[in-house]
């Protein structure tokens, strides 16, 4: 088998359902290749995009020539795939039954259930439906049993697997499979269940199936009715929320930063990484997307989560966490799994788990001070935890680190890093001023925030280059010093950004607004958010926000068809790369058509309302 | 049945379960502030939850003591290692049983099951607590223990 026909659909060709719990990819071909039950971070039942022999898959397909058309029913993240054969149409309407709190104690529901509908709106087709569950990333056959007309069981592990359906299926031992033809309003259904705790919850098919259908639309569009944004690209950001809110834990309130593992940054490459997980480089963004689109309980959950979920290794910060709060796993390889078109290894777990990345902190006081200004106090274990990040930050900037691209090779004096502990400082100086926080040791803080400054000023400018650089006395760049005016610490205008961001262009620039992240010779694709930074950064500065405006929809001609964004781009080709959808992406798309709105209207900047030091002419 | 002694060896003993609890989670041994749960059954407020908390879980460990004192007297002795191993066998019924209806009897915890909507609410323990740090059973069985025994110790059989 060739390459070709070992790979399954592009990574952009996938859709994503989810419950806020867990998440599944639908390929463009009706293909879930890609579930874990019962959490984002738990071995996969259906892997096929790892693997497509291996993997496990569930595909209702039409087996003549058709051609495709989706697109999520309105603001939900309900998925409808339309087949579109030379005899008829057809409508697969995916996604995972969603409800409220109120209506869960009312009614006995699944603990975890995907729903799949096949209605055929016209004329005739014929489908194949086949149903390969492979449990732990594939490792494992899954044998299914029939008890009567109830469904097919399959245990796997402590728990229980039950697949119901509307038509009769032909069993095999370890998959089950079917050839069905459908006339004009013809209806099959389908009701897949995982439960830990038997017995298991068995959802009626048919009208039950149809109210979970619709009850699930209404959930998500009144969710997305919330919404309170009313700036440009309206139909993008919504749909970055409705992506941001499938990559909430629910339970805990964790973001995490994708639904996959190992997809790789180069097609055929190494740098395939476990994303399951919940990155705290992500907090202050993702605090800020939520706050300004007005979700303002998902922003709460998220922070108390980033505060008292990590709460085991505080003062000192995790590069990322379970959506627990626990370590996340030490990185294995999955041997028996090829990887998305030969793309191995495939890695669950995350080596990052054991680096030291200063950024984070800023990212986490950022979050706190933004949210600041809603809540306006803390409690006294939130305070003291604010001031232990705060006293480590300044006896340990100084430091080599990682850095927020977690390369794996070694410690660098990383720009970026200096930058979020700066910002760490600052904001606790300011909300110590605006009184949200008490014993604050002001002239320490003071001190350290100040010679972080006289640092970056003196160290990480680069004369020859005129412009900021990625790491201290070097002469690297790399989109993140872009930051530098978000978080007040130049203005925008100020002669050092206009010369960094022009440098950032040449170096960086991929095309069409896209920028890689620190060199344009890696083996990988540009990365999304940093593409983002660049339009926040052309809209803060003055007489440019109609270039920020180009280059944002420049931007979004890389999303896929239902307005999902990858990790990363490929600027040849346009096709998504990395792990997918990406949260960093989304989150970076949200930010920056909030400081759009933000810079239409007028309105200050939050890096200039919630900071003590930004520079003043950027408080003007 | 020896009243005075388990009054007073009961409210003993439960003062310090309740101490070593908060201890364990202030040391970073685990992330499980029991008062703390059991403080916001009656107040969101955390400072105040963490108060409430203390007083309830001393007083509710203090009408269990009983039990202990109870078993005691059947058996006709007490004693720091007989006092142990009913605190181990306490522990693991708190892990096993209590903890996983605490989601159903808690109004502001949630459920593995919660979602989609957004609350601030407690995270769910998890089976043996573990979703509060691996090392939670651990704790709660040491407090435990050192609560039978210290209780075992004292109490006097009439």
């Amino acid at each position: 088998m060739g390459v070709s026909e070992r790979c399954p659909a592009k990574i952009g060709d996938y859709g994503v359902i989810g419950d806020c719990r867990a998440a599944a990819l639908v390929s463009n071909r009706g293909s879930i290749d890609w579930l874990c039950w019962p959490r984002f971070d738990s071995p996969s039942i259906f892997g096929a995009i790892l693997d497509r022999e291996r993997g496990g898959h569930w595909s209702i397909c039409p087996t003549q020539e058709f051609r495709v058309e989706r697109a999520y029913v309105r603001d939900s993240n309900v998925l409808e795939t339309t087949f579109i054969g030379p005899a008829g149409r057809a409508v697969l309407t995916d996604l995972m039954p969603v409800c409220s709190q109120e209506f869960k104690r009312r009614s006995l529901f699944p603990d975890h259930e995907l729903v799949r509908q096949l209605e055929c709106l016209q004329g005739e087709l014929e489908f194949r439906i086949d149903f390969w569950p492979r449990a732990d990333y594939g490792q494992q056959s899954v044998d299914l049993r029939t008890p009567g007309k109830l469904g097919l069981r399959m245990d796997v592990g402590a728990g229980a697997y039950w697949l119901r359906s509307s038509v009769p299926l032909e069993v095999h031992k370890d998959h089950a499979s079917a050839t069905i033809r459908l006339r004009q309003n013809d209806v099959v259904q389908f009701s897949l269940t995982y439960a830990e705790e038997s017995p298991s919850v068995l959802p009626a098919i048919g009208d039950g199936t149809r109210r979970a259908i619709e009850r699930s639309v209404k959930w998500w569009q009144e969710w997305a009715s919330q919404c309170t944004y009313n700036g440009p690209y309206r139909e993008a950001v919504t749909r970055s929320a409705l992506a941001l809110k499938l990559l909430c834990y629910a339970p805990s309130g964790a973001v995490t930063a994708a639904v996959t593992t190992s997809l790789p940054e180069r097609i055929g490459d190494s740098l395939n990484w476990d994303y399951r997980f919940c990155w705290l480089r992500d907090a202050s963004l993702t605090v800020r997307a939520l706050l300004g689109l007005g979700y303002h309980p998902e922003a709460e959950s998220f922070l108390t989560w980033l505060l008292h979920a990590t709460r085991l290794t505080q003062p000192q910060l995790r590069v990322l966490y379970t959506v627990f709060g626990q370590i996340a796993p030490h990185e294995r390889i999955i041997e028996k799994l090829q990887g998305y078109c030969d793309s191995r290894p495939v890695r669950v777990g995350n080596g990052a788990r054991n680096q030291l990345q200063l950024d984070v902190y800023g990212q986490v006081v950022e979050a706190t001070a933004q949210y600041a200004e809603f809540l306006g106090s803390f409690d006294r274990m939130t305070q003291n935890a604010l001031i232990g990040i705060g006293k480590y930050v300044a006896k340990n900037w100084d430091q080599p680190d990682e850095g927020i691209w977690e390369p794996r090779s070694g410690r660098r004096n990383n720009t970026h890093s200096r930058l979020m502990c700066w910002t760490a400082l600052d904001r606790l100086l300011a909300l110590d001023e605006k009184g949200n926080l008490q014993g604050v040791p002001r002239d320490w803080f003071t001190r350290e925030r100040d010679r972080i400054r006289r640092q970056i000023e003196t160290r990480a400018w680069n004369d020859g280059l005129q412009s900021y650089v990625a790491t201290l006395d070097g002469d690297g760049l790399d989109a993140t010093l872009l930051r530098l005016a978000w978080y007040g610490f130049e203005h925008a205008d100020s002669a050092r950004m206009r010369g960094t961001y022009r440098k950032i262009q040449e170096t960086l620039g991929a095309g069409n607004g896209l920028l890689y992240r620190y060199g344009r010779d890696l083996p990988e694709g540009a990365f999304g958010i940093c593409g983002f930074w660049g339009v926040e950064h052309l809209a803060l500065s003055e007489n440019t926000l109609a270039d920020a405006h180009k280059t944002f929809r420049g931007l979004l001609r890389y999303q896929n068809d239902l307005g999902l964004f990858a990790e990363e781009t490929d600027p040849a080709s346009g096709g998504a790369l990395g792990n997918f959808p990406q949260a960093f992406t989304h989150v970076g798309l949200i930010s920056a058509a909030l400081t759009l709105a933000e810079q239409e209207r007028g309105k200050a900047h939050p890096a200039i309302q919630v900071g003590s030091d930004v520079k003043p002419e950027a408080k003007s | 049945m020896n009243w005075a002694s388990w009054i007073l060896w009961g409210f003993v003993a439960n003062v310090l379960l309740t101490t070593v609890n908060s201890a364990t989670q202030g040391l970073g041994v685990t992330r499980m502030n029991l008062p703390y749960i059991l403080g916001t059954i009656f107040t969101p407020d955390r400072d105040r939850a963490r108060l409430y908390g203390y007083f309830v879980h001393v007083g509710v460990g203090w009408i269990l003591s009983l039990i202990y004192a109870l078993i005691f007297q059947s058996l006709g002795a007490a004693g720091w290692w007989r006092g142990m191993i009913i605190g181990v066998v306490h522990a693991f019924f708190f892990l096993i049983v209590v903890v996983s209806l605490l989601p159903g009897l808690h109004p502001r915890m949630a459920s593995e099951q919660q979602g989609p909507e957004a609350q601030n609410m407690l995270e769910p323990p998890g089976f043996l607590a573990l979703h509060y740090g691996a090392r939670t059973p651990l704790a709660v069985l040491l407090s435990h223990a050192i609560f039978g025994a210290l209780f075992g110790a004292f109490y006097h059989v009439k």
